[in-house]
Order: structure tokens, then sequence, then C-alpha cells
């Protein structure tokens, strides 16, 4: 087995909502090897955004740890968990999440602004992310001008454009159909398998997660199996 | 730079919106610049006045005349280097709505005490040699479209005539002076004190003595001695520095700095409130994106920098316009005032101090918008999104 790209370590994570104390996760253990691609499952209110959110640092855990790519999450300031998301992780989002002011390119270059290449470098990176995702003749497109398919093709040309080691995908193809949807999955199948992105993807929908190399289930915020024992 | 587009293309995300809050703040820095044209105007006579220059007038009112005799009196006076006079003559041109000023004036002594008016020293020459010669400024004459040879009419109103021929004076302009700095008065007209007493009877008065001292930081004593001397006359006299009369005068007028102060400060804050409201609905409409700029590894301070470079954006570039179009608009503005406000335009202090409220009004309109999508945290902004 490949070595651990993500170690999660009997995480806690807390909410407080007024006097009400809400464990999401409850001593969660995970560890996802690199060029995995992993899906999680679960019921609503589970844990498993929150996990994803620990993950990508995102958010930070109440207690344990979370150590990505060696990267201890949980001992990093907000800053350096920005300057680490731009530089280690992908998000691929259930409802894209496009800038809607900005081109399909704009959108992708995003990323990009926070790095120190040249307008013609990031022109590069764009055109190339937008090729790999089959939308290169849609670079100059509005989100509104694209399908919601397409859209999602950017989004995850946006979440690939800076090369990152680790995408992390939230219900992505919770708002297509059934046959846009099998194209998005192609497409994480593809990053996964021919460019050795490791994938942790959270999805409710078994079709989707029958395309994942492992599946988790989550409930109650511990993995089933964890539960179990 | 390479945020400029995403800058720009947010600020026009909602183009009715953007577009009334650039106008507001476009027509509000338009009208600073024309307050500060209009202050400028009252201001530059206290600026230009020579303190090295007393006024010498009616101890009662600038009205009353002063006898001409006491020039060679006030001449006389320690400290006195040169002394000329000035008599109010206040005539109409076509139509009573042509004001300006026109004063009778011993010429020699008039071009020796304003060194700032610039002559031709041939027209010189041929106005002092010419008794119903005058001279004027060059606004004054473009405006009247008036050419050196013109013959210019001017109807008495206070002075009657006594010499029997028409009661209209009629004077041969004989040259123009201009201003040896932009902000020299160009619109009045001059004649000969001469040719006044001539056509009125000569009354032995003149009304007003302009006095050079030869050491300003004595002006004030230099003053007080002159006034001395005609104490318990029949004409006691009022004499100070030009700058404390221009002053006098500005205060007369009510205290222009103050209202024009009050004015800017006031549509400053609306245009404050309207652009605040703007940049506010802007950040709370796009807090999911502002969230999603965070999560692809915008920090929290390149977001506010985002949010607060947005406001800049707004405010300075329609401040900038705002204060480019008075400028614009000065030389054809100036025309239309010319006879109330001869000295009109944006002084450059002025135009910097509007950049400077542009910039403050876009960090003012922003700071609070701004440190709020600095706040903003990823899950709960994402959360009301999903």
């Amino acid at each position: 087995m490949a070595e651990a790209l993500v170690r999660v370590e009997d995480v806690h994570k807390v909410y407080q909502r007024g006097s009400e104390r809400i464990d999401v996760l409850k001593g969660l253990h995970l560890e996802v090897p690199a060029g995995e691609f992993l899906a999680l499952m679960g019921p609503s209110g589970s844990g498993k955004t929150t996990l994803l959110n620990l993950i990508g640092g995102l958010d930070t855990a109440t207690a344990g740890r979370v150590v990505v790519g060696g990267h201890d999450l949980t001992r990093a300031s907000k800053r350096e968990l920005a300057r680490w998301r731009a530089e280690h992780v992908g998000f691929v989002f259930q409802f894209y999440n496009l800038l809607p002011v900005l081109t399909a390119a704009r959108n992708v270059e995003l990323p990009l602004l926070l790095t120190r290449l040249s307008r013609a470098e990031r022109r590069r990176h764009v055109a190339a992310a937008l090729e790999l995702v089959g939308l290169a003749d849609r670079a100059a497109h509005y989100p509104a001008q694209l399908s919601g398919g397409q859209e999602q093709r950017v989004g995850i040309a946006r979440a690939i454009v800076t090369d990152p080691t680790l995408l992390l995908c939230d219900e992505p193809t919770g708002d297509l159909d059934r046959e846009t949807a099998g194209e998005i999955l192609d497409l994480l199948a593809t990053l996964n398998a021919r460019y050795g992105k490791t994938i942790v993807m959270v999805t409710h929908d078994p079709l989707a997660a029958e395309r994942a190399g492992r599946v988790l289930r989550m409930d109650k915020g511990m993995l089933a199996e964890q539960a179990a024992a | 730079m390479k945020y400029f587009p995403l800058l720009w293309r947010n600020l026009w995300r909602r183009k009715v919106r953007t577009t009334f809050t650039f106008l507001s703040i476009v027509v509000a820095f338009f009208l600073f610049g024309l307050l500060m044209a209009i202050r400028n105007a009252f201001d530059v006579g206290i600026e230009l006045a020579g303190q090295n220059r007393l006024l010498t007038i009616h101890k009662t009112t600038i009205i009353q005349q002063l006898p001409e005799r006491y020039q060679a009196q006030i001449q006389a006076t320690d400290g006195v280097r040169f002394v000329t006079h000035l008599t109010w003559f206040g005539g109409v041109y076509q139509d009573p709505k042509n004001f300006f000023a026109q004063m009778a004036v011993d010429p020699e002594g008039l071009l020796r005490i304003y060194p700032e008016y610039l002559i031709d020293p041939e027209q010189r020459a041929r106005w002092i040699a010419t008794r119903i010669g005058a001279i004027t400024g060059a606004k004054l004459a473009r405006r009247f479209g008036w050419k050196v040879g013109d013959k210019i009419p001017i109807k008495p109103t206070f002075w009657r005539p006594t010499d029997g021929k028409p009661e209209t004076f009629e004077f041969d302009l004989v040259g123009t002076y201009r201003g040896d700095k932009d902000n020299v008065d160009e619109t009045a007209f001059f004649f000969h004190h001469d040719y006044l007493m001539e056509r009125t009877g000569d009354s032995g008065e003149v009304g007003w003595y302009v006095v050079e001292v030869e050491d300003p930081a004595r002006a004030d004593q230099v003053a007080d001695a002159i006034d001395r001397q005609f104490a318990n006359s029949s004409a006691e006299t009022k004499t100070a520095t030009e700058k404390a009369f221009a002053q006098s005068f500005a205060k007369q007028v009510g205290d222009t700095g103050a209202i024009l102060a009050a004015i800017s400060a006031v549509v400053f804050f609306v245009i404050l409130l309207i652009a605040g409201n703007t940049m506010a609905q802007a950040v709370q409409e796009r807090t999911s994106e502002l969230a999603v700029l965070k999560t692809v590894g915008f920090s929290d301070g390149v977001v506010l920098l985002l949010v607060l470079g947005e406001a800049l954006l707004l405010a300075g570039s329609a401040g900038v316009l705002g204060l480019g179009l008075v400028v614009a608009a000065t030389p054809v503005l100036s025309r239309m005032v010319e006879a109330f406000l001869p000295i009109f335009y944006v002084p450059p202090d002025a135009l910097a101090l509007g950049v400077g409220f542009a910039l403050l009004l876009g960090l003012a309109s922003g700071g609070v918008p701004a440190y709020l999508a600095q706040r903003l945290t990823i899950v709960d902004a994402l959360g009301k999104r999903q």
C-alpha cells in the first residue's frame, strides 16, 4: 500500500449552536494513500463535508490531528493554511462556484494569481487545464453561457490548474443529470488514473461512489467500520 | 495589476447600481472643484495683495472721496516709497449687466505701483500720452471682443459731466495688460483721472490712495502715521495693508471658506453613504464567491485588499473624472462668471486635496465591507450557499 497522503488521527469536531453542543466528528481515524480515489458516503449530517473541510484546511479540528502531505494542518495558522491550499489542494463544489463576472479562462486563472507566474505562463497553464477538461473552445465564455456540465468542467480545471496533489470534491455530480454526471466522473477517474491525483469525493450517489477505488461510509460522525468496531 | 480584471469586473457586476454611484461621485467631485474655484476666487485677492502696499481710504467708507492734496502729505510720510490714487467710475457699457470695474487713475503711478500688470512699452507710452486713452485687462478685452484702437463708450452713473458734451464718456482703447501670473485680475478698465476731472469739473478729490512702503515689516507703523496726519480733519483716513482690506472684504461677504467647507462636508457625507451602501451590498451578495476565493488560497488579507481596492477604484476613478471635468469646464465657466469672479480656476492644491478626498472616500466606503469580507469564514459562507 502507498504511503498515506492524508492522515486523520482521532479527530473531533464540535460546533456550538447557542447552548447546544453538536459533536459532528467523534474521534475519527482515516488514512488516504497517495493516488487513491476515495468516496465518502453517508446520510446528511453524518459529517462527510466537515471531514472534507478539515482535510482541505478550510476548517480546524476541535481535537486530534489532520496531516496532509506531511503538513500538520491542525498547527497551521489561517495564513499558512491559505498558502497551503493554494499550492496543494484543488476543490470541486456541487454548485461549481464559478465567479459569474469572469470568463471560464479567468475563473480557471484565479488560483494562479497567487503565484509568481507571468501573465503568459498563467495563460499557458489555463489553456492546458481547459484542454484537459475538453473546454479549450469555451475559454472566453461566461458561466451563464455554459451548461451545468461545462461549468463543472471549468470548476475542475480551476481545481487542477496549479497541479495539486489532492483533489477534494463535494458532491461534484449532485447538480447534474445522469449522463453529464457520468462524464464528470470519467474526468475525475482520468485525473486519478492518468495524472495520479489523489481524490477524496463526498457523494450521496451510489453510482458515483462506484467509480472510486474505495468507498467509506460515515454515520454520526464516525466511519461506519470504526463505529462497528 | 493582475487583480485589476477581477476588481473591474466585480465593480461592474451591477451596472445600473454602479453607474448611479459612479455618477453621484463624479457630480460630487465636480461640485467640490467648483466650490474650490469659488473659494479660490475670494482668497486669491488676499493672497495676491501686496504686504508692501497700503490702502488709504476715507475713514467712514470707501465710497467717500479723499482730498487730492493728501497725496503729497502721504508721500512725505516717513517710510513711504511711493503713492498713487484710484477713483471708482462705476459706469455702464451698453447694458448694466455688462459689469466690470472702471477706475480713473494716474497711468504712470498705477503701472509703477502694480508691477504685476504687464503692458507693451509702446502701448504704455501711448496711454500716458493719450488723454482719453484707456487700457484694459486681456480677459475683459476678450469678453467684449475689444481690440486696440476701438472706441469704448461708457455711460456714467453718478459722475455728471459739466462740460456740455454728451454724457457718455468715449475712451480710446490704447492697450491691454496681462498679469504676470495666472491669478492676477485681468478684468479691470483704467483711464486718466485727469480726463474724469476735466469732464466733471475738478473736485480736487480722489477715491483712495495706494501706498508703497519701504519696509513691509513697518507697514502698520506707516499706516498709523498716515492716519494720524489726517486725524480730526474733515476727511479722516483709514489705512491698512491691501491684505487686511482684502480679508475684511471677504469677511463682509461672509466666511466663504467655512460656508464652502460645510457644503463640501455635507456632499461628501452623503456620497460616503451612497458609496458605502453600494460596497456593502456588493460584498453581501457575493459572500459565497469571496469564500471560494479563500478556498482556492486567497488569504484574508488579500480578500480585504480586493474589496478595498474595488472601493478605491470606484471612488478614485469617479473622483478624478469629476475633478477632470471641472478643470476641463473651467475656461467656459470662467467666462460665465468673470464679471463677478475675475479669477476663476481650480488651484492645483485643491485638485490634490480632491484626489486625497477621493481616496479617503474609497477607504471609508470600503473599510467596513472589506473588514467583513476579511472576517468571513469559508465554511459558514459556503454552508449558506450549499
